[in-house]
């Protein structure tokens, strides 16, 4: 069985269908990305998986549990990280309490708790800080742990919000086009850390253009146009598929 | 270590001017700076839902208000022609009632204040929870527009309403007991004594909230100040975390109308004005608005200034152009200013503008 599973997924902006009866899964353990011209709904479909749109019609099952119609916060406490396309930091926040807010779900300090100052807390509080040190350290921006993270370079803000996702301790990690904006070095550190996640054992769907990426790296790939998935399966049959290099060269 | 010394350091500075004010003899001082802090009280904790939290309020007078008018009524409402129904004689049966006289001489029997108190805070946070659950979805000036209409609709109750006294509000509210012999009470012996349960209860006030700014809960809030949509897939329960910290801070304002009322001996409906709840909101604004020590600090400053009476008739009209100049001019509160470079600039008129350039910026 499949860690993720999404059958029929459909969404509809007023007469756009911008995710299209999609239906695929993702094996447990594995890295498979999604590809397809910009506009071909692949943000859509991380939205729909992770709650933060609500789906026309289908479904998504995770850990054979169904977890459409559920709020984004209730996915994320199932096991479901993610990072966005365009960086969503906290602003007025430094790097390092960006990440602390992705330990969460992993502390449960609530009000009366917290305004107390309760001595248990203190010991939460302080494994909730080397938890996260240890990510950005992972990320090499431990040096700028106390600097405001939108202040922070391009690369870097991606790197936290990549430490963020990852302080959930998420059984599935979704990446929407974590190598946009870097460089070919900063993409090639990208992809061994993703390969790296995936040893650590969290299984992995990411969107991304960078095709060298993709290929180097995805155990499956999944293709969608205008909503539609036209191809799925490994690397080496997408780059041969016929309607796949139609939609990427034209014809 | 670095969070204790301001708290230590306002602490000698409460001592400090009560000192003063008993060697300079200038005891009427006190007054004013005793319901100051009760203001300020109200003050931090709106300042978090709005600096941390990211949620506008311009209803927080109205829990002021509803703190205040309800511990007023229940301990000024004659119940003597009701005792003998079974309610009553419950109510007497828990010790919840205290018999005594009027001025007249004539016999009374109200609500013992401390439970009036405790109903007052349940009422407050109560009515902030039924109001948070719809209100809270929304954003911006949608919530800006809703929250103020719940403080209309509790200025135009009070107003409107025989219980609460109308435009005359209730007086002869009488002492709120906390410990044998001594008393919330706007008595002249008690003056000092008054003075630090204000800045007592602002105090621990100011403590239970820096703590919580401090923890996972306050990450949790500022996160949904930075993107709520970030913050949901960080697993935070945004509409949760909204709701408990708005209830929170309304607990905080009714237990500062609660002391208040019963300190000024009796509450009137200017308190649940909207004009009051503004100038909260102002005050939050001028402090830096993420900021407990300089929401405080303003809380404290404009309040005294106000009710020594300094702003004359203009009162109102201050706190409005407060918040004008604020918005334009320093979105971040005056604190936030760069006032160093300010000064620098001052000397150097060499042209140099960067330093200062951030002030203007009306972006935060
Ligand atoms: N909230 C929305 N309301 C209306 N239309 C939307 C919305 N979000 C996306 N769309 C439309 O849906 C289609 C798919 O968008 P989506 O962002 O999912 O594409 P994408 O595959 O992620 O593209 P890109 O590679 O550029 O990121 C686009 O035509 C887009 O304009
Ligand atoms: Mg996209």
């Amino acid at each position: 069985m499949a860690l993720l599973e999404v059958s029929g997924l459909h969404k509809k902006f007023g007469g756009l269908h911008a995710v299209n009866d999609v239906s695929f899964g993702v094996e447990k353990g594995a890295i498979k990305a999604v590809i397809g011209p910009n506009g071909a709904g692949k943000t859509t479909l991380f939205n729909l998986i992770t709650g933060a749109l609500a789906a026309t019609s289908g479904l998504v099952s995770f850990n054979g549990a169904p977890i459409q119609n559920r709020k984004p916060h209730q996915i994320a406490a199932c096991g479901i990280a993610r990072t966005f396309q365009n960086i969503k930091l906290f602003h007025d926040m430094t790097a390092l309490e960006n990440v602390m807010v992705g330990r969460h779900l992993r502390s449960r300090a609530g009000f009366l708790a917290s305004m107390l100052n309760m001595p248990w807390t203190l010991k939460e509080e302080r494994q909730i800080r080397e938890k996260s040190m240890e990510l950005l350290a992972l990320f090499e921006i431990a040096a700028y742990a106390d600097v405001e993270a939108t202040s922070l370079a391009f690369g870097q803000q991606r790197a936290v919000e990549f430490a963020r996702a990852l302080a959930l301790e998420p059984a599935l990690l979704l990446l929407d086009e974590p190598a946009a904006g870097l460089n070919m070095h900063e993409t090639a550190e990208i992809g061994k850390l993703i390969t790296r996640i995936r040893d650590l054992g969290i299984t992995v769907l990411l969107v991304e253009h960078d095709m060298s990426l993709v290929m180097d790296i995805s155990d499956e790939i999944v293709v969608l146009s205008f909503g539609e998935k036209i191809a799925e399966g490994v690397p080496a049959d997408i780059q041969n598929d016929h309607d796949v290099i139609k939609v990427y060269l034209g014809e | 270590m670095k969070k204790l010394l301001p708290l230590a350091a306002l602490i000698v500075f409460v001592i400090v001017i009560q000192k003063m004010t008993g060697w300079t003899d200038t005891r009427f001082y006190l007054t004013q700076l005793t319901m100051a802090a009760y203001y300020a009280l109200l003050i931090v904790g709106l300042c978090v839902v709005m600096g941390y939290a990211g949620q506008i309020s311009l209803g927080h007078a109205g829990f002021f208000a509803i703190g205040g008018y309800v511990s007023a009524a229940l301990t000024t409402i004659n119940l003597i022609a009701y005792q003998d129904r079974v309610v009553i004689r419950m109510l007497d049966g828990f010790g919840l009632l205290v018999a005594g006289q009027d001025i007249y001489g004539d016999a009374i029997l109200v609500v013992a204040p401390w439970a009036a108190c405790i109903a007052a805070v349940v009422c407050a946070g109560t009515t902030a929870w039924v109001l948070g659950i719809p209100v809270l979805k929304l954003k911006g000036h949608y919530l800006a527009m809703a929250t103020l209409g719940f403080g209309i609709i509790i200025y135009r109750i009070v107003l409107a309403s025989a219980v609460f006294g109308e435009a005359d509000g209730i007086s002869e509210v009488p002492p709120l007991p906390l410990l044998p012999g001594l008393t919330v009470s706007g008595d002249f012996g008690m003056r000092e004594e008054n003075y630090y349960i204000a800045w007592g209860m602002l105090i621990i006030g100011m403590i239970l909230l820096r703590n919580l700014i401090d923890s996972r809960v306050g990450r949790a809030l500022r996160s949904i100040h930075g993107s709520e949509e970030a913050a949901e897939s960080t697993g935070v329960n945004t509409a949760r975390f909204k709701l408990k910290v708005f209830v929170l801070s309304a607990v905080f304002a009714a237990v500062a109308g609660v002391f208040l009322t019963h300190y000024n001996g009796g509450i009137g409906p200017s308190e649940a004005s909207v004009m009051k709840s503004v100038r909260y909101v102002a005050i939050v604004a001028v402090g830096g608005m993420a900021h407990l020590w300089g929401a405080l600090i303003m809380g404290i400053v404009l309040n005294f200034l106000s009710l020594r009476g300094v702003f004359g008739s203009y009162d109102d009209a201050v706190f409005g152009f407060i918040l004008i100049v604020i918005m334009l001019f320093a979105p971040n509160g005056i604190l936030s200013l760069n006032w160093r470079g300010y000064f620098l600039g001052l000397f150097r008129r060499s042209g140099q503008t960067e330093e200062t350039g951030r002030a203007i910026d009306g972006t935060p």
